[in-house]
């Protein structure tokens, strides 16, 4: 599903240049729940991003479900990114104005579906994540938990090829990272290919597999023994 | 950009973000009232000035007599001079080419009754043509003829409030008022945009004015008015020649200063006109700089609008928006508030306008307000269309960042 081949990142500051990603090797295969792990600093959300095409790698190669990724101006990682990725990100990032419905049915915008088939297909996601009840509800009405299920929603109602999270349970308590967590499991088992950045170790036992990242290189990637989330609670 | 589903998302994102949609449409319809407001009261100063100065009709000359400065032909200096109807007459004669009308003006006035009724009114003794020159306006019956002058028949024509001091309600038109033991009989009521002063007159033919003085053949002033083909030109021409007849006539010093004066009205017109094309040019500065200050807002108010998006662009453009998308979805509801305020805007000036009226005439001078549709559509799309340029640049800025970089927590 992702193949990523001497992937090299450096960010030019000032007159110095921070080398974040040292030659990154690094393949998925479809149905996956892949934890990245690593200190800051180490560019677990740096290789994210890029994986995500919300960043630039200054050299190496990319391909992801079988579409090399190169020469990407906005438009069209806007378009691959509508098609092929769900991002799930530590702030929920949803608009604040707009309803958990309308929140979820936005990226089908993007898609150009017509308003009666998006309002439709979000509910259907809406209903998945356990939130019927709260379609026309505001962000701000939701508590957290119930806003990252939203995000959730939102990332896979466009049916992408991957789901991209950063510290998606960062600012939950750890009951709600597990019911977040239940619901990425039972996602990944309906074969959903997932990447999760976390640093919390919990978190990491809950997927199938872990790669480790220390200054830029990877220094370890194992395949564990899930952890299912409903343990913990 | 006429996709149904856009304006759907335009809309919904309008109607909540109602502080920002306000604060923008805001500064436009501010913008555009204010301009049209003064510059509607510009010209309302401008009117006030043309009512005030083009009172008197634009080819009129009036002649004055007064008292010489220089001795001449065995005068001594300092003789009054005085016009009488032979003057009247040689005028006529010898200006043909140049002349349309003329008429005497012989002032007086009189206790006038009605019934129990009296004041003390000014008098006016005319020919017909008066009329013309001054510019005077029948509201009822006529102005005096040819007829009422040669057989000297003792008709008056009474301005407005003449009217209205002595008959109230009562219909003047052939009614008979008294002035000094003669009777006169009302044939017209008249109205002036001079002002009151030029309302509370009375005109009579100048013959029967005469004739009740002793059978005297002075008068006091002239008014003639000269055919307009001639120009401006042909008037001064006009002017100089008539000041060198009527002076070799009354046997004044061609040098003289005194002894004669004419006023040409279409030499005050010609100064006149000056100072209302710098009225105008002050005006158009008043407007320029009234879009100005609206052109500024909008653009800082897009700015600042852009700023705050910054972040829920990063998430659109997560989730599949394209830069073009951003862009287009920016200026499209920054160009539908503006439009609509805008709009909004200009029907409340002209409104304003027109509720104003002339009731700023009296104390502030300002006549008849008003400003062109034309302008007034011109300044509308000029701020709609700054709006949308300054709304375009923060969006393009926006539409470049990176994700990553708008969605980055604070």
């Amino acid at each position: 599903m992702i193949n990523i081949t001497g992937l090299h990142k450096s960010y030019q500051m000032g007159k110095n240049s921070l080398h974040v990603l040292k030659g990154i090797d690094f393949n998925v295969e479809e149905g996956e729940l892949v934890a990245i792990m690593g200190p800051s600093g180490s560019g677990k959300s740096t290789l994210l991003n890029i994986i995500g095409m919300l960043d630039v790698a200054n050299e190496g190669v990319y391909i992801l479900d079988g579409v090399p990724i190169e020469n990407l101006d906005e438009t069209k990682a806007a378009k691959y990114r509508n098609q092929f990725l769900g991002f799930i990100f530590q702030s929920f990032n949803l608009i604040k104005y707009k309803t958990a419905l309308e929140n979820i049915a936005l990226p089908l915008y993007y898609k150009g579906l017509k308003r009666m088939e998006r309002q439709e297909i979000a509910m259907e996601y809406l209903s998945g994540v356990g939130l019927a009840n709260w379609a026309s509800h505001l962000p701000s009405e939701l508590s957290g938990g119930q806003k990252q299920r939203v995000a959730i929603a939102r990332a896979m109602v466009t049916k992408p090829k991957v789901l991209l999270a950063d510290e998606l349970t960062g600012a939950l308590d750890s009951k709600t990272s597990a019911e977040v967590m239940r619901l990425i499991q039972k996602i990944n088992n309906e074969g959903k290919t997932i990447l999760v950045v976390t640093h919390e170790e919990d978190i990491a036992m809950m997927c199938k597999r872990i790669v480790r990242l220390k200054d830029g290189i990877i220094i370890e990637d194992k395949i564990i023994t899930q952890m299912p989330a409903s343990a913990h609670v | 950009m006429f996709n149904r589903d856009n304006w759907i998302e335009i809309f919904d994102t309008i109607r909540k973000n109602k502080l920002r949609t306000f604060l923008s449409g805001f500064t436009v319809a501010l913008g555009i009232f204010i301009f049209i407001i003064l510059f509607g009261f510009g010209n309302g100063l401008s009117n006030t000035f043309q009512k005030y100065f083009n009172d008197d009709n634009v080819n009129s000359m009036f002649i004055f007599p007064g008292t010489t400065n220089n001795p001449y032909k065995g005068y001594e200096s300092g003789r009054m001079i005085k016009f009488d109807n032979a003057d009247l007459k040689a005028i006529t004669d010898n200006f043909d080419n140049y002349l349309e009308s003329i008429s005497p003006r012989i002032y007086d006035n009189a206790i006038i009754k009605y019934k129990n009724k009296s004041n003390n009114y000014s008098i006016r003794a005319v020919s017909p043509s008066h009329q013309y020159n001054e510019i005077t306006i029948m509201m009822q019956g006529r102005f005096l003829h040819e007829d009422d002058i040669t057989h000297k028949k003792r008709h008056a024509v009474i301005g407005r409030l003449v009217a209205q001091d002595l008959f109230k309600n009562e219909d003047p038109i052939g009614k008979y008022i008294d002035g000094d033991g003669h009777s006169w009989k009302v044939i017209g009521v008249f109205q002036d945009d001079g002002g009151d002063r030029e309302e509370r007159m009375i005109y009579i033919p100048y013959t029967s004015l005469q004739k009740i003085k002793k059978n005297t053949d002075k008068i006091d002033q002239i008014i003639l008015s000269y055919k307009p083909e001639i120009g401006y030109e042909g008037a001064v021409e006009f002017e100089q020649k008539l000041e060198q007849f009527l002076k070799s006539r009354k046997d004044i010093d061609p040098k003289d200063s005194g002894g004669i004066y004419i006023r040409n009205v279409a030499d005050n017109l010609k100064e006149n006109q000056q100072f209302a094309s710098v009225l105008q040019l002050i005006i158009t500065f008043i407007g320029i700089g009234t879009l100005i200050a609206g052109i500024i807002g909008i653009s800082n108010i897009m700015v600042f609008v852009v700023k705050e998006r910054t972040k829920e662009l990063g998430i659109r453009k997560a989730i599949g928006a394209s830069p073009r998308s951003i862009i287009a979805m920016i200026l499209q509801e920054a160009i539908f508030i503006t439009t609509l305020s805008g709009y909004f805007g200009l029907i409340a000036g002209i409104a304003t306008l027109s509720l104003i009226g002339d009731t700023l005439e009296k104390d502030y001078f300002i006549t008849n307000p008003y400003i062109d549709i034309s302008t007034a559509i011109g300044a509308t799309v000029i701020l709609i269309l700054f709006g949308a340029l300054a709304g375009y640049i923060p969006a393009r800025r926006a539409a470049k960042i990176k994700p990553i970089v708008a969605l980055r927590d604070e």
